[in-house]
C-alpha cells in the first residue's frame, strides 16, 4: 500500500474542506440552512441537527487547533486553520485525518450511538493512521496517533472493528485516487459556497461529479433519475456509489427521515468545513466514498439494524462491478487418457484495481478448488462465508473425460461451467473477498501455480468435510453457553432451511426427470403422427397428420428447453444455496472456535493465577516474576481472544444478514427470469397452436 | 331368441344424439351405468341402469343375428374392455385412455358405443337395443353368452387364414390398409398416451414443489424473512399455476385426442376383424368350390347347392362390408378431424389462460424487485 500516494488527494479534499472553513463557516450554514429548508422541514426536529452543528463546529475548531498545534511544521498548522495550497501531503492528511476522529468520537458520545457505527466511521481513519506512520515516520503523525488513540479507543474497544471491514479501504485508498483527484480538488479548495463547491464537483472527474449529483438528488428527494443519467455517463464505479446514495433516499419508505438526516449531515459537513466525511468521500475516491456513504449513514441514530441494511445495499451495489463469464469448457488431453478441461473466463469490471476492463484467463477446475481453500483459510475463521465452489464430481467428470459425447456429459459440464460462474460471481461480489489479492490473481494472472491439495477437496471428501464441521458445530453447541440468542435462533434457522432446501432440490430434480420424459415422449408421439399421417389415405388428414408430427417436435424443443430452465433455475440455485448454507454453518462453527479459544484462554489465565497464588503462598519471589509476567501475557492474551470472539460474532452476523437479503435477491432475479422464459415458451406454443388449428380444420 | 327381435320397429324411439352415460355408480366391486337418453318425441328423458355384463351381452346379441343378410360384413361398434374397480396398474395400463381419471373417459367412450349402435342402420334395427335404452329391466342378463369365445376363437384361426390372398382386389387393398393402420394407430395411441401421463406426473411433481415452498417460509418479524417468505409464498403460487395448466393440458390430451386415437383404434380392430370373418367365409367359399368341382356326380347336385348358398352367403357379407368400410372411412376422417380441431383450440385455450397467469405472475415479481 502506497501510502504518499494514498494520502495527497484526501489531503487536498481536506483542505478544500478547510478552505470552506472556520471564517465562512457561519455563512455557509445558513446558506445551508435556507437551501435546506425544504428537507428540514420534513425533519421531524431540526433543532437537534442544529445542536449537533454547534457541538461539531466547536469540537472541530478545537480539535484543528489541536492538530495545528501538534503538527510541528508551521506550514500544517496555517494549513488547517488558513488554507493555502501546497501543503506536504502526508502531514496534512494526517493532521486533518485527527479531527475527523475526534469529531465522530465526540458526535457519538453526544447523540449515544450504539458503538458499531463508530467503528464504521472509524476505520477508515485507523486505516490512515496505521498508514501514515509507516509511510511518513514524522512527528506529526505520531502525534495524530496519540491522538486517535486517546479519544478513541474506548469506542473502538467496545465493538472491536472487523479486521476485513478494514482492508477494503485500504485497498480503495491505496491507487485510485490520484489520477481522478489531483488537479480537481485543486482547483475546488478556492470555492467556498456550497453551490460552487457542486459545480467544481461537476467540473471534476467522474465520480466526483456523481457524488455531488447525489447530493443534489437528495436535496430534491427525487428518486435517482437525474443521477442516473449522470451515472451513465460517468464511470460505473461511480454509479455504484451514487446509487447507494439514491436508493438510501426514495425507496424505503420509512427510512425518510433517516435518509433527510444524511442529507442535511452531508451538506452540513463540507460547509462547516471540517466534516471531513463529505469532503473526504471526493477525495477518497468513489469506491471509497461508497463505503464511506454508509459510515455517514450510520452516524445517524436509526436502529441497528436499519444501519446495517445500509451496509448491506452499499454491499449489494459492489456486487456488480466484475461481471465474471465462464466460458465452454475446453478439453484438454487425449480422448482416452484422462485429460482436464479448461474454463475460460472473462470478467469485465472497471474497478481501477484491476489492470484491465477485460481480462480472460483459463482456469482449470481444481484451480477453483484451489481458490476456495485459500480464501476459506484466510477469511474462514473471521467469520467470513466464504461462498463455497462446486463439488468434484468423479463420476461426472471421467464420464466427461473418457470422451462419451451424449447429452448427460454435455448436461454435466454445463452445470459445471455455471456453478463455476455463479461461485466466482459470489466472490467478486463479496466486498472483502474481491479485495483479496489472491482473488485478484485468480481474475488477472496468466498462469497460476498449479493448485496441490485440492485433493482433500474433492468429491466425498468435501462434503465430509463440511458435515464434519455441522458436526463439530452441534458438539460444541452443547458446551457452549450460548450467550446470544440471535445465534442460536440463526443456527436453527439455517439447519431447518438446509433441510428444506434438500427436499425442494430433490423435488426440482424429479421435476426435471419428469419434463425430460415428456420431452422424449413427445418426441416419440411426433414420430409415431408422422408414421399414422404417411399410412392415411385421406390426403388432408395425411397432410394434417404430418403436420401435427412436425408441432410436436416443436414442442418437444419446448419441453427440453423447460427442463433445462427447471435446472439451471431452480435446481441448481437450490444445490448453490445447500452449498452456501454449508458454509454459513462453517461461519457459525468458526465463531464458536473463536469463543472456544477465549474460553481456554481465560481457563488458563485462572490456572497461572493459581500458580502465582501458590508461589505467593510458598514464598518463592524467584518464580514468581515469572508467573506475574506470564499472567500478564495471558491477560493480553485473553484480552485479545474476547477481542477475537467479538469481532468473528459481529462479521457472521454482518455475514449471515448480508446472505439473507442476497438470497431473497437472488431468488427474485432468478424467479423473475425463470417466469419469463415460461411466459416465452408459453406463447410460443400458442403460436404453434394457432399455425396448426387451420390445417386440422381444414380436413374434409 | 330371435322371435322376440323379429318384426321390431326399425326407429328406435330416443334421440340418438342424446343418448348418454351420466354416471357410474360403485357397489363393491360392480359398477352400474346410468344411461339417459332424450324420447324421440322431445318430452321426457329414459333413465336405465346397466352394468357391463348387459353391455357384453347386447354386442354379443347383435353379432348373432344369424337372419340378418351379411351381418358378417357388418363392423360392429366397438365395446370398450372391462373396467375393473381397484384394478391394478397394469389392466389400466390395458384399457390405455379410459383408465384415466375417475371413469369420465370410459363413461364416454361406452356412451359412443351406444350411439354408434344406434346410429347403425343394420343394428338399429334390433329390438334388443331399444330394449337395452329404454327397458327399466335389462334384456337378457341371465342368458346364456354362446358366443363369448368367438373372438379367441378366431384368434387361433387368424393365424391361418390372415394372409389368404383375396380374390377382391378392393378387399385386399383395404386389407393391407387396415393392417398398416391398425398397427400405427394403436403406436400413437400409446405414445399419446406416455405424454399424458407424463404431464400427469409433471403435475404432481409441480404441486409437491409448490407444497414444499411453503414449508421454506420463515416465521419472524425480521423484514429479511418476510421479504423471503413472501418470494417463497409467490414461487408456490407460480408452481401451482404451473401445475394447474399440466393438469388441464393433459385432460385437453385426453379428453380429445386421446379419446379419439382410442376409438380409432377399437374400430380399426373391428373392421380387422370383420374383414377377418369375409376372409373366412372366403376360404370357406373357396374350399366349396373344389369340392363341388371335385365331387362324385352321386354328391355332385349337394355339393352344388351348399357352394351356392355360401356363395350368395359371401355376396351379401361382400356387399354390406363394402358399404360398411366406406361409411367407417369418412367416419374415422371425421372422427380425427374432430378430435384434432377439439384438441387444438382447448390447447389454445389453456395455453393463452396460462400465459395469461404467468404473465401476471411475473409483474408481480417485477414489483417486488
Amino acid at each position: 500500500m502506497d501510502d504518499l500516494s494514498a494520502e495527497p488527494p484526501s489531503s487536498q479534499t481536506e483542505k478544500s474542506a478547510a478552505s470552506s472553513s472556520p471564517e465562512e463557516f457561519v455563512d455557509l450554514t445558513n446558506n445551508l440552512e435556507s437551501a435546506e429548508s425544504k428537507v428540514e422541514a420534513e425533519i421531524s426536529s431540526p433543532e437537534p441537527s442544529d445542536d449537533f452543528f454547534d457541538i461539531l463546529g466547536s469540537e472541530t475548531q478545537k480539535v484543528e487547533v489541536e492538530a495545528s498545534v501538534k503538527a510541528d511544521s508551521g506550514e500544517v498548522s496555517i494549513g488547517v486553520t488558513d488554507l493555502p495550497g501546497g501543503k506536504t501531503g502526508s502531514e496534512q492528511g494526517t493532521s486533518s485525518a485527527a479531527p475527523i476522529i475526534n469529531l465522530n468520537a465526540d458526535f457519538s458520545d453526544n447523540n449515544q450511538q450504539p458503538s458499531r457505527v463508530e467503528n464504521k466511521t472509524n476505520d477508515p481513519l485507523a486505516q490512515v493512521l496505521s498508514d501514515t506512520p509507516a509511510a511518513d515516520p514524522k512527528k506529526p503523525s505520531s502525534a495524530v496517533l496519540d491522538l486517535f488513540e486517546d479519544d478513541g479507543s474506548d469506542i473502538f474497544t467496545g465493538t472491536p472493528q472487523t479486521k476485513p471491514a478494514s482492508q477494503p479501504q485500504k485497498g480503495l485508498f491505496g491507487e485510485p485516487d490520484e489520477d481522478l483527484f489531483g488537479e480537481p480538488l485543486g482547483a475546488m479548495s478556492k470555492k467556498t459556497t456550497e453551490n460552487e463547491v457542486k459545480s467544481s464537483t461537476t467540473k471534476a472527474a467522474g465520480p466526483a461529479s456523481s457524488t455531488g449529483g447525489a447530493q443534489q438528488d437528495r436535496k430534491s428527494t427525487e428518486p435517482a433519475d437525474i443521477f442516473t443519467e449522470e451515472a451513465v455517463t460517468t464511470v460505473p464505479r461511480t454509479s455504484n456509489t451514487s446509487t447507494v446514495n439514491s436508493k438510501a433516499n426514495g425507496v424505503h419508505s420509512e427510512e425518510d427521515l433517516f435518509t433527510e438526516a444524511t442529507v442535511e449531515l452531508s451538506l452540513d459537513s463540507p460547509r462547516s468545513g471540517r466534516k471531513k466525511e463529505e469532503t473526504s468521500k471526493p477525495s477518497a475516491s468513489s469506491s471509497s466514498s461508497s463505503l464511506s456513504a454508509p459510515a455517514k449513514q450510520a452516524k445517524q441514530p436509526p436502529a441497528a439494524l436499519e444501519e446495517l441494511e445500509d451496509e448491506e445495499e452499499a454491499e449489494k451495489e459492489d456486487q456488480f462491478d466484475v461481471f465474471i463469464s465462464v466460458k465452454d469448457p475446453e478439453k484438454v488431453g487425449e480422448s482416452l487418457l484422462p485429460g482436464y478441461f479448461f474454463f475460460f473466463f472473462n470478467s469485465q469490471t472497471s474497478l481501477p484495481m484491476f489492470r484491465n476492463k477485460l481480462m480472460t484467463v483459463r482456469r482449470r477446475f481444481s484451480d477453483f478448488l484451489g481458490l476456495y481453500e485459500k480464501l476459506s483459510e484466510k477469511h474462514g475463521p473471521n467469520g467470513l462465508i466464504v461462498p463455497p465452489p462446486p463439488e468434484k464430481s468423479i463420476l461426472g467428470m471421467t464420464k466427461v473425460k473418457v470422451g462419451k459425447e451424449d447429452s448427460s456429459s454435455a448436461d454435466f459440464l454445463e452445470r459445471r461451467r455455471g456453478a463455476l460462474e455463479r461461485y466466482l460471481q459470489r466472490v467478486v461480489n463479496h466486498p472483502m473477498l474481491l479485495q483479496d489479492p489472491d482473488v485478484r490473481e485468480f481474475l488477472e494472472k496468466e498462469e497460476l501455480p498449479r493448485a496441490v491439495s485440492t485433493q482433500a477437496l474433492s468429491g466425498a471428501g468435501f462434503l465430509k468435510m463440511i458435515n464434519k464441521a455441522t458436526d463439530a458445530v452441534n458438539k460444541m453447541t452443547i458446551k457452549m453457553n450460548e450467550s446470544d440468542a440471535w445465534f442460536e435462533e440463526k443456527l436453527q434457522e439455517v439447519e431447518s432451511a438446509d433441510q428444506h432446501f434438500r427436499k425442494l432440490h430433490a423435488l426440482v430434480e424429479s421435476l426435471v426427470v419428469h419434463r425430460k420424459e415428456l420431452s422424449l415422449n413427445t418426441a416419440n408421439f411426433a414420430k409415431s403422427a408422422a408414421m399414422l399421417g404417411s399410412a392415411e389415405d385421406n390426403t388432408a388428414l395425411s397432410r394434417a397428420l404430418s403436420q401435427l408430427a412436425e408441432v410436436e417436435d416443436k414442442i418437444e424443443q419446448l419441453h427440453q428447453d423447460q427442463a433445462a430452465n427447471d435446472t439451471f433455475s431452480f435446481a441448481e440455485l437450490i444445490a448453490d444455496y445447500i452449498r452456501l448454507l454449508g458454509a454459513v454453518r462453517g461461519s457459525f462453527d468458526h465463531r464458536i472456535k473463536a469463543w472456544q479459544r477465549w474460553q481456554d484462554g481465560q481457563a488458563m489465565l485462572q490456572k497461572k493465577r493459581e500458580t502465582e497464588a501458590k508461589l505467593l503462598w510458598a514464598n518463592k519471589p524467584d518464580k514468581l516474576q515469572q508467573a506475574k509476567d506470564e499472567i500478564v501475557e495471558w491477560e493480553a492474551k485473553v484480552t485479545q481472544f474476547e477481542r477475537d470472539f467479538e469481532r468473528v460474532s459481529a462479521t457472521v452476523r454482518k455475514e449471515v444478514i448480508r446472505f439473507e437479503k442476497q438470497r431473497t435477491n437472488n431468488f427474485r432475479r432468478q424467479i423473475t427470469k425463470y417466469l419469463e422464459s415460461l411466459l416465452q415458451s408459453q406463447q410460443q406454443l400458442i403460436k404453434y397452436w394457432e399455425a396448426f388449428l387451420p390445417e386440422a380444420k381444414a380436413i374434409a | 331368441m330371435m322371435e322376440e327381435v323379429k318384426g321390431a320397429s326399425s326407429f328406435l324411439s330416443v334421440q340418438v344424439h342424446n343418448i348418454k352415460v351420466t354416471e357410474v355408480l360403485q357397489d363393491g366391486d360392480s359398477l352400474t351405468f346410468i344411461i339417459v337418453s332424450q324420447k324421440m318425441s322431445g318430452t321426457g328423458e329414459f333413465h336405465v341402469d346397466r352394468t357391463y355384463e348387459d353391455f357384453e351381452w347386447l354386442q354379443q346379441h347383435l353379432f348373432s343375428q344369424e337372419d340378418v343378410p351379411g351381418i358378417q360384413g357388418v363392423i360392429f361398434p366397438p365395446l370398450p374392455a372391462r373396467l375393473q374397480v381397484n384394478a391394478s396398474s397394469k389392466t389400466l395400463r390395458h384399457l390405455g385412455f379410459l383408465g384415466l381419471g375417475e371413469w369420465q373417459p370410459y363413461c364416454k367412450a361406452l356412451e359412443t358405443f351406444l350411439r354408434q349402435v344406434a346410429a347403425h342402420s343394420i343394428l338399429s334395427k334390433n329390438r334388443a337395443v331399444e330394449i337395452f335404452l329404454t327397458s327399466s329391466d335389462p334384456p337378457g342378463r341371465q342368458k346364456v353368452k354362446k358366443n363369448i369365445f368367438n373372438r379367441l376363437s378366431q384368434a387361433v384361426e387368424e393365424m391361418r387364414k390372415e394372409g389368404h390372398k383375396d380374390v377382391d382386389d378392393f378387399f385386399q387393398t383395404k386389407r393391407d390398409h387396415n393392417f398398416l393402420l391398425t398397427g400405427y394407430t394403436k403406436m400413437a395411441a400409446e405414445k399419446f398416451l406416455d405424454v399424458v401421463l407424463t404431464e400427469q406426473k409433471i403435475a404432481v411433481a409441480c404441486g409437491h414443489f409448490s407444497t414444499a415452498l411453503h414449508l421454506c417460509m420463515e416465521q419472524g418479524e425480521n423484514p429479511e424473512k418476510q421479504d423471503f417468505s413472501q418470494v417463497c409464498v409467490k414461487l408456490s403460487e407460480v408452481f401451482n399455476s404451473i401445475k394447474k395448466s399440466m393438469t388441464s393440458t393433459a385432460m385437453n390430451d385426453m379428453n380429445t385426442l386421446g379419446l379419439g386415437l382410442d376409438l380409432e383404434t377399437r374400430y380399426q380392430e373391428a373392421e380387422k376383424e370383420m374383414l377377418f370373418r369375409r376372409t373366412c367365409k372366403l376360404v370357406e367359399l373357396q374350399n366349396a368350390t373344389k369340392n363341388a368341382e371335385k365331387a362324385k356326380p352321386v354328391k355332385k347336385a349337394v355339393m352344388e347347392e351348399a357352394k351356392k348358398a355360401t356363395e350368395t352367403e359371401f355376396r351379401q357379407i361382400c356387399e354390406v362390408a363394402k358399404k360398411e368400410i366406406i361409411q367407417l372411412e369418412s367416419k374415422h376422417v371425421e372422427t380425427l378431424q374432430q378430435a384434432l380441431v377439439q384438441w387444438c383450440e382447448k390447447q389454445l385455450l389453456t395455453a393463452k389462460e396460462s400465459a395469461e397467469v404467468y404473465s401476471q405472475h411475473l409483474q408481480t415479481f417485477k414489483r417486488m424487485q
